[in-house]
């Protein structure tokens, strides 16, 4: 098959995919869990939680991603233990690293997401809650979380999306991701129209399957969404 | 006839900062009474309710429900609040359940009991409450009367021995207020322990048992409905009451 470009071209290039795909995946279950952690400790009552908590948020939403990555990369594994440090290079340093920093700068972002959505359900749901006999645990569980991630979604979505983009930056620090192989390719062949056209559909079809997946939970979290059809 | 005593208030104080809102409120209702509560804006009627399921807590004095010291400590809030329902003026329904969710949502998270047991249950009170076509909708889609049925149904749930209703009618457009006033009244003859903060006379009249009048922290007068409608003799419930009139 020699369909735009030839084989061993779009092997590279699915090979790119594949990376910005996994990277994608791992920095956001990485961010996604964080990101539950912040909001936690940022819900303590100790003012050395909060303030670190905010230190973080501020940070990743100040300073560029790029520079975020690069810090990663060139900058701390100078920090890292030896023996962490050498497992780091033996094992794909640029992909662990860069992962660690986007889904940091995500966490940041996901965390305000989460929190906004948790500072939107009314007192009186809590106290509803208290007045069945429901535990604080059990409030937050049935109650405060389901609602407030039905409120995040859409916001959360958003993030996914620009999680999905932002790993495009990686390489920058040498990830053998999308980017990287489209620029690889039309280095060699000059071929720049079709190469980043092909790599602009493939983006494309990313994101819009993010979209779609976003959409559905939406629906699926609107209470009522089947009455809605008959009213 | 003896008749057992459920909630005890003795010489109850409670402060909001320097503000005493609740003075020396001792008071009792027994096993099968309907208490109404009534008072001016701010004499401490919500409060005094709240206190009993402990959403408020106490300055001093004792407070027993069941003969369980609601405030004392190593009270277990969480199972005591079982046995008393609470009825909120905004319905504060669970926007993101089914009616029938939001009914056998505290037997079956709560009280470990079964599904089909919960459900049963639920669609028995919903029936009761006149609502069992809504089961599968939800609070959203529903008119005020309508949701604050539901959220006596839900309060009815856990099978309290004493469901709290605090201004129960108070949000609602006025040709919603009958249906839930019936309700309640329901309940009432099927010989349910409440006490109502409302200022629902026709409701006082026709099944409450003793009428209380709150004003500024303090039980003023504890009376039969009868006596305080008819026969008021504290100017300030004649003031009250003819506020109260005034409005309709
Ligand atoms: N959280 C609070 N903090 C400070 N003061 C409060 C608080 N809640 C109530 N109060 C005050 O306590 C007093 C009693 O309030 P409460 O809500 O019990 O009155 P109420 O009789 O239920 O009035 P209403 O008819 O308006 O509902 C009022 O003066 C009120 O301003
Ligand atoms: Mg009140």
């Amino acid at each position: 098959m020699n369909f735009l470009l030839p084989p061993d071209q779009w092997a590279m290039l699915f090979g790119g995919l594949r990376t910005t795909i996994l990277l994608f995946a791992i920095a956001w279950i990485g961010a996604f869990a964080l990101a539950l952690i912040l909001v936690i400790v940022r819900a303590t009552d100790y003012r050395v939680c909060r303030w670190s908590v905010d230190a973080f948020v501020a940070y990743h939403r100040n300073v560029p991603l790029l520079v975020q990555v690069m810090f990663w990369y060139f900058a701390m594994p100078e920090l890292l233990p030896e023996g962490i440090r050498f497992w780091l290079y033996d094992h794909n340093a640029e992909f662990c690293l860069a992962a660690i920093a986007l889904a940091l700068g995500s966490a940041a972002y996901q965390a305000e997401d989460i929190r906004s959505g948790l500072r939107a359900i009314p007192g009186t749901q809590f106290e509803a809650a208290r007045a069945l006999g429901c535990t604080y645990m059990e409030t937050m569980r049935f109650i405060v979380v389901p609602q407030a991630l039905r409120i995040s979604l859409p916001p959360l979505v958003g993030r996914a999306l620009l999680l999905f983009k932002n790993t495009s930056i990686a390489m920058a620090i040498g990830v053998a991701e999308l980017t990287y192989r489209t620029r690889e390719i039309e280095n060699l062949t000059f071929n720049t129209f079709t190469i980043f056209g092909i790599a602009t559909v493939l983006y494309l079809l990313g994101t819009f399957s993010l979209m779609a997946f976003g959409s559905w939970l939406e629906r699926r979290a609107t209470p009522g969404r089947k009455e809605r059809h008959h009213a | 006839m003896t008749q057992s005593v459920i909630v005890r208030f003795d010489k109850v104080n409670k402060w909001y900062g320097q503000h005493q809102v609740l003075h020396d409120v001792s008071l009792e209702v027994k096993k099968g009474e309907v208490v109404v509560v009534c008072g001016p804006s701010g004499s401490g009627k919500s409060t005094l309710i709240r206190t009993i399921n402990a959403l408020e807590p106490i300055g001093n004095g004792s407070l027993t429900l069941d003969g369980i010291a609601v405030h004392a400590k190593g009270t277990d809030l969480n199972k005591l609040r079982q046995s008393v329902g609470f009825v909120f003026q905004q319905f504060n329904l669970f926007p993101h359940m089914s009616v029938l969710d939001n009914v056998t949502f505290a037997p079956i998270r709560i009280q470990k009991r079964s599904r089909a047991e919960a459900e049963t249950l639920a669609r028995d009170l919903l029936a009761r409450v006149g609502l069992a076509e809504k089961a599968g909708s939800f609070p959203g889609f529903l008119s005020g009367g309508q949701q604050q049925r539901v959220a006596i149904a839900r309060a009815l749930a856990l099978q309290p021995p004493v469901i709290l209703f605090d201004e129960p009618t108070s949000a609602l457009d006025p040709e919603m207020v009958g249906e839930v006033l019936q309700v309640m009244k329901a309940l009432a003859r099927d010989g349910m322990t409440m006490i109502c903060v409302t200022h629902e006379m026709g409701f006082a009249r026709e099944v409450g048992d003793r009428v209380i009048f709150m004003d500024q922290g303090r039980v003023v007068v504890d009376t039969t409905p009868d006596l305080f409608f008819d026969a008021p003799d504290h100017p300030r419930v004649k003031r009250f009451l003819s506020d109260v009139r005034g409005e309709h």
